[in-house]
């Protein structure tokens, strides 16, 4: 293999990796800035994967697929929103119970669909012309799906969003001194339900892509930590959308280069290297001992309850 | 709104004990509800699965057996998830602690050349340490560079799986069973006697039976419980009067870690005899500590009858697999379930009604 079809392989298979990983930072990161910990990515995440299998298995249509995916884990992370926001339940416990849930669930309600091949995966699209430009065209304009391409166009929205508009603001605001935004007249609870919920949407389409477009077959479990990788990432990108970028991809790249050492390494401590990827970026970027992280939202975790700070 | 009605409610600051118990039976309650509904779903009647459930796991001494066997390492790693969560060290990684103490027991039982009389407590040994190891590590990166607990806990836990996998299927794949991931069998004095006329190690019970007991003095009775608690519930407090906070967190780490190693000890030496795959070590149970943990209100002795209400979960779980042919994640359903609502009822806790004519 010469090294120009080693480069785009890695390359390509980075960026379908890493778009599961991105979409779900992203939604978290949402969730996150306005003072919500979710800890059940991987449930929302498997949940959105097998809804859109089965979804897309039935009626044909993948895309049908991506919605339901959003929608199942949209409400998924409605539940847990009301016991974080409402019953100002412990946000650890609750987002664990969601992915014990979320596993559970998708292990019983998928059991016969277990193994099927999907007959309609998400269509790979190549751009013509574009897919010429040597390396990055076979990389970025080959072979990859639309959903990809929608993630990355997420980033832009979701950072100016979050950085130059007045919803934005809002939503630090709220993430970092509910108090304050409260007093102003910000619904505190209304901004936090839709963060939370938009960050389940994005989980479950994250899953949705799993089973659609990456790999179109339902496994149990198939998601295999990557909901937790995600909130690891989140925090790796400082709670911005662009790091989450960086970071989603940057990942995946090390996750595809390390099966490279297939000769040298064992499969199965190959298949433990992400993990311990993910606790090594976070020894990267960690700052200080015990006060509060760099860019983490001062009232992440912290009910709010107004008068009673 | 005073007088209006005949009773009234009011915040309060610390829940009563006879509250926290009733809630907690209300939680549970709703949860086998909202069960008895999946159960309905899958065409099967809730009362006979309950019933298929319960007379499984308690209605015959062997099946009392299963149900402690099953209950022997939610006890163990469920009083070490105690003492962690009070800290409000959130140790995710019993699972994986859990295994690396069968790690380390397969390792000396096979490997180390110890005398008889000295090998089973030299597994039991290792055990701990490998368990306090693997808990240590999490415990250093978070008092030392501030990392998420939750995340490096949890990360460990495939780190730990994937050992076991390369173990059985490498290095220490045995020459016994040709074609099956297995290391060798124990030596028979490397194996834990069974508590008569039962395949129940009574020792592992014995050992989680006592040290609730001692992680409840521990935590009630002495100055370091103290300071374990003040670390959880105020960290400032816990700076100003001067706990060494990165102290206490490996404290309750190294307890924490060593107690899921020595249920792991207990399932090599006790129950399987051989290091083999993660799922089949574990079941998950260091996962359902953590549901054993709370429910018990990060009591230590309190773990004794919350673990066996999961040893009767998972050993009825057994029951109406075989029996009704219904899918074993049922289960994690229903662990998912009975947190959240355990979690969502706490705010019942802090209120308090009472009549208005009486006041205590």
């Amino acid at each position: 293999m010469g090294w120009e079809t080693w480069v785009i392989a890695t390359l390509a298979r980075t960026l379908a990796y890493g778009t599961p990983l991105l979409l779900g930072t992203l939604g978290e990161i949402y969730a996150e800035r306005s003072g919500v910990l979710n800890l059940g990515v991987e449930g929302m995440m498997i949940m959105g994967a097998f809804s859109a299998f089965a979804v897309a298995s039935t009626t044909g249509n993948p895309w049908l697929g991506i919605l339901a995916a959003a929608l199942v884990g949209g409400a998924f992370s409605l539940v847990h929103a009301f016991a974080c926001i409402t019953l100002k339940a412990n946000q650890v416990v609750s987002g664990l119970s969601l992915t014990m849930l979320g596993l559970g669930l998708s292990g019983v309600l998928g059991r016969g669909w277990e193994g099927k091949p999907l007959p309609v995966p998400l269509g790979e699209i190549t751009v013509p012309g574009l897919s010429a430009i040597p390396i990055l065209g076979p990389v970025l304009f080959q072979g990859q799906n639309l959903l990809v391409y929608l993630t990355l166009l997420l980033v832009p929205l979701l950072w100016f969003v979050l950085y130059r508009t007045r919803t934005g603001i809002t939503i630090r605001s709220v993430g970092e001194n509910p108090g304050t935004a409260d007093s102003l007249g910000v619904n505190v609870a209304r901004v936090r339900y839709l963060c939370v919920l938009v960050g389940g949407m994005l989980a479950g389409v994250a899953g949705g892509y799993l089973t659609v477009a990456y790999r179109p077959s339902w496994t149990e479990g198939m998601t295999a930590g990557m909901g937790w990788i995600v909130i690891a990432l989140t925090i790796f990108a400082f709670w911005n959308p662009a790091m989450g970028l960086v970071g989603a991809y940057l990942f995946a790249a090390l996750y595809h280069l390390s099966f490279r050492l297939q000769p040298w390494v064992a499969p199965e401590l190959l298949r433990a290297m992400p993990y311990a990827f993910a606790i090594l970026a976070l020894v990267l970027v960690a700052r200080g001992t015990l006060h509060k992280r760099m860019g983490a939202p001062a009232a992440l975790g912290l009910p709010y309850t107004r008068g009673e700070e | 709104m005073k007088g209006l009605l005949p009773f009234k409610v009011e915040r309060r600051a610390v829940p009563s004990g006879g509250m926290v118990l009733l809630v907690s039976l209300l939680a549970i309650v709703a949860a086998l509800a909202v069960a008895a509904g999946l159960f309905q779903a899958y065409g099967v009647s809730p009362v006979r699965a309950y019933g298929l459930i319960v007379r499984g796991a308690l209605g015959s001494p062997l099946g009392l057996a299963e149900t402690v066997r099953r209950a022997t390492p939610l006890l163990l790693c469920g009083v070490g998830l105690t003492i962690a969560f009070r800290a409000l060290f959130w140790n995710i990684g019993a699972e994986g602690q859990l295994l690396l103490g069968a790690v380390a027991a397969t390792g000396v039982g096979l490997f180390s050349g110890l005398p008889d009389a000295l090998l089973l407590p030299a597994m039991f040994l290792a055990g701990f340490l490998a368990g306090a190891a693997w808990g240590l590590v999490p415990a250093i990166l978070k008092a030392k560079l501030g990392l998420n607990d939750v995340i490096t806990t949890l990360m460990m836990n495939y780190v730990a799986m994937y050992l076991v996998e390369w173990l059985i299927h490498g290095p220490w794949k045995g020459t016994q069973m040709r074609g099956f991931a297995y290391t060798d069998k124990l030596p028979d004095v490397a194996r834990l006697s069974f508590i008569p006329g039962t395949r129940t190690p009574w020792l592992t019970l014995a050992l989680g039976l006592a040290l609730a007991f001692v992680a409840y003095i521990l935590v009630t009775r002495t100055r370091q419980g103290f300071e374990i608690r003040v670390v959880g519930e105020n960290p400032d407090a816990a700076r100003f009067a001067g706990i060494n906070q990165v102290k206490t967190i490996l404290l309750v780490m190294l307890v924490s870690g060593g107690l899921a190693g020595l249920a792991g000890v207990g399932e090599i030496a006790g129950v399987h005899g051989m290091l083999r795959s993660s799922g089949q070590i574990s079941m998950g149970y260091g996962y359902t500590a953590i549901i054993v943990a709370w429910l018990a209100r990060r009591n230590p002795l309190a773990v004794i009858a919350t673990s066996l209400f999961f040893g009767v979960i998972m050993a009825g779980g057994d029951v109406i697999k075989s029996s009704l042919g219904l899918p074993f994640q049922l289960i994690n359903v229903f662990n998912g379930l009975i947190l959240f609502f355990l979690i969502g009822s706490e705010v019942l806790m802090r209120y308090r009604v009472s009549w208005s004519g009486r006041r205590r």
